[in-house]
């Protein structure tokens, strides 16, 4: 990738993280490590590869994402905000009673967002829909679904991995966001889903590993996926909950917690320093 | 009297609704041969989809596939249309408020001889509470193929539910026209209103008749929109008959009848008296006998109403 894009991309990243931030202190509550492990994949996505348009979301030919680990609906707002779908100011009304910005996304609420996600396991089939519907009208958009580790513990996604490959749905591109954390510890002490990658070729899938906060791997990741014929391709991407606030890293205690005064001054001065560095 | 199961009815009416609609799509879930969209299957193979057995997946797929603009409907028995999927048709099609046709077939206990596990008399219930859930129960072949080509054009998530056994086709083809959200009452009548839905709607006309012949005139209405209910109708009965009957093939909690008393105890408090599965399991055993043995026949109707006058 080319450097200059590549920090333009860490940069819009940085910003994304701190409206992640900003949302979950002014909520004081909600999700901040999965969606701080997911933010350089979504800035990607939103930034460099989908084909979307903010004056226009309801585009009939737009790429779709379905953030089916929809408690990780901060980073997904960040990056529409950034995108231009909304005002970046509206991020500190996340969770209000008079926001639409609910804690998990809605559609036909909030701009962008093309489908109501939450309860984990649902988005993946939903994500199966949009792209059986592409198929069978020869439309051309590409379909993402972004599910969490923990989540793939769910059936359902399993059922939907079969559907996938059985329907040879290509135009497919499932993420899975390998932080190794979810609510009660690390994945594998809680119900191993290990091996991941096995599980998902073993269903027919074709299946890239990267490191999620890479964006060279990342963009070599999607590109690759644009070759594959017949199959759906699955991302997993390794990942480090909490991404970019020191304290935050790797605590499976900020699954869904929100910082205080002073824990938000500090992550907001870390992450202005980072944007500072980025933007000497 | 001629007779057809709805089941039938639905898998004829998605093959009349295709011809109209090239964007319908049909899902089921390894059933096609029983729900009836094998009909649909062998006549436009390419606009139907078998999602296997995994009712979850199916319900979600329905739901991406309504988001792009389709027409979907997705089938399976009512026990895993409604039951097994409760969860995702609420959260992945209620909540976001798609258009998707849930078709669920075998309702009721007249699934016979399969037993309790396949005889779901909570779907009514279940789908009632879903914020925006259409709720249809057609009673005979006409009302079934002229709500599900009603129901295509109306746009928002609907619960149809359809039977297994052969229904008494009693409505004319020809004539019948289907409103959601409307009931038909089917006789005059100032003594009693009996209310009926699905299947019993024909066994209610059967007991209004023997009522006349024994000097008391009931007052029929088929309610064929559960949700969202006509409340005129319920309270012009209530009003003018002060005593109402529901009959249904599902259990007492949730279904028709707490419908109708919900509107009833709100606008014109009179007795309800619900026949319908009575907070239990059925069994296996012929589809006939079973309704006998649960209460679900004109008999019982005539014997309730008999009762509730004091006859």
């Amino acid at each position: 990738m080319d450097e200059q894009l590549k920090k333009q991309l860490e940069i819009a990243a940085t910003k994304v993280r701190m409206g992640v931030i900003e949302g979950v202190y002014n909520a004081k509550a909600g999700h901040p490590g999965g969606s701080l492990s997911v933010a350089d994949t979504l800035t990607y996505l939103y930034n460099n590869r989908m084909n979307v348009d903010p004056a226009n979301p309801e585009m009939a030919d737009r790429d779709r994402l379905v953030l089916s680990k929809g408690h990780t609906a901060p980073a997904l707002y960040a990056c529409l905000a950034h995108r231009g779908f909304f005002p970046v100011e509206e991020l500190k009304t996340l969770r209000k009673i008079d926001s639409r910005l609910q804690g998990h996304p809605v559609r036909g609420k909030v701009p962008g967002v093309d489908m109501s996600t939450g309860s984990l396991g649902q988005g993946i089939s939903a994500a199966c829909g949009m792209a059986l519907s592409g198929k069978i009208s020869n439309d051309t958009y590409k379909v993402y679904a972004v599910l969490g580790d923990g989540e793939i513990q769910e059936g359902q996604v399993w059922e939907a991995a079969m559907f996938a490959a059985h329907y040879q749905l290509d135009n497919l591109v499932a993420v899975v966001d390998n932080n190794g954390l979810q609510i009660d510890g690390k994945i594998g002490d809680v119900m191993s889903p290990y091996p991941i990658d096995e599980k998902f070729a073993a269903f027919g899938w074709h299946v890239i590993v990267i490191n999620g906060h890479d964006f060279d791997e990342i963009e070599k990741a999607f590109n690759e996926a644009e070759t594959v014929l017949n199959k759906p391709t699955v991302i997993i991407q390794r990942s480090t909950k909490g991404k970019g606030v020191s304290f935050m890293e790797n605590q499976c205690g900020w699954h869904g917690k929100a910082p205080n005064a002073e824990e938000y001054a500090k992550a907001m001065e870390e992450l202005n320093a980072h944007l500072a560095e980025l933007e000497a | 009297m001629e007779k057809k199961a709805t089941r039938d009815s639905y898998g004829e009416a998605l093959v009349m609704l295709a011809e109209k609609r090239p964007d319908l799509v049909v899902l089921d879930a390894d059933l096609a041969a029983a729900t009836k969209t094998g009909t649909f299957k062998a006549a436009y193979p390419d606009r139907f989809f078998d999602c296997g057995i995994a009712e979850a997946n199916m319900m979600g797929v329905a739901a991406g596939i309504a988001t792009t603009g389709k027409l979907v409907f997705a089938s399976s028995f009512a026990m895993f249309a409604a039951g097994r999927a409760f969860e995702i048709v609420r959260n992945s099609i209620g909540y976001p408020h798609l258009n998707v046709k849930i078709g669920a077939t075998h309702a009721g206990i007249s699934v016979g001889e399969d037993g309790a596990s396949h005889q779901c008399n909570e779907d009514i219930a279940l789908m009632r509470a879903i914020p925006g859930m259409t709720v249809i129960n057609p009673a005979d072949d006409v009302e079934a193929k002229a709500a599900v080509l009603a129901m295509a054009d109306y746009v928002g998530p609907t619960y149809m539910r359809f039977g297994r056994l052969a229904a008494p086709i009693f409505n004319d083809a020809a004539t019948y026209k289907f409103e959601v959200g409307k009931g038909v009452q089917l006789k005059d009548g100032k003594d009693i209103t009996i209310i009926a839905t699905g299947l019993m709607v024909a066994e209610a006309i059967e007991a209004g008749k023997a009522l006349a012949e024994q000097g008391i005139d009931a007052r029929i209405i088929n309610i064929h929109t559960i949700k969202p209910i006509d409340r005129d109708i319920i309270i012009k009965a209530a009003k003018e008959t002060g005593k109402i009957i529901t009959v249904e093939e599902h259990s007492v909690i949730g279904g028709l009848g707490a419908a109708v008393a919900e509107v009833v105890t709100e606008e014109c408090p009179v007795p309800v008296i619900k026949i319908g599965v009575k907070d239990t399991y059925g069994h296996s055993g012929p589809a006939v006998d079973l309704l006998k043995e649960f209460g679900l026949c004109a008999d019982n109707i005539v014997a309730t109403a008999k009762a509730a006058l004091g006859k």
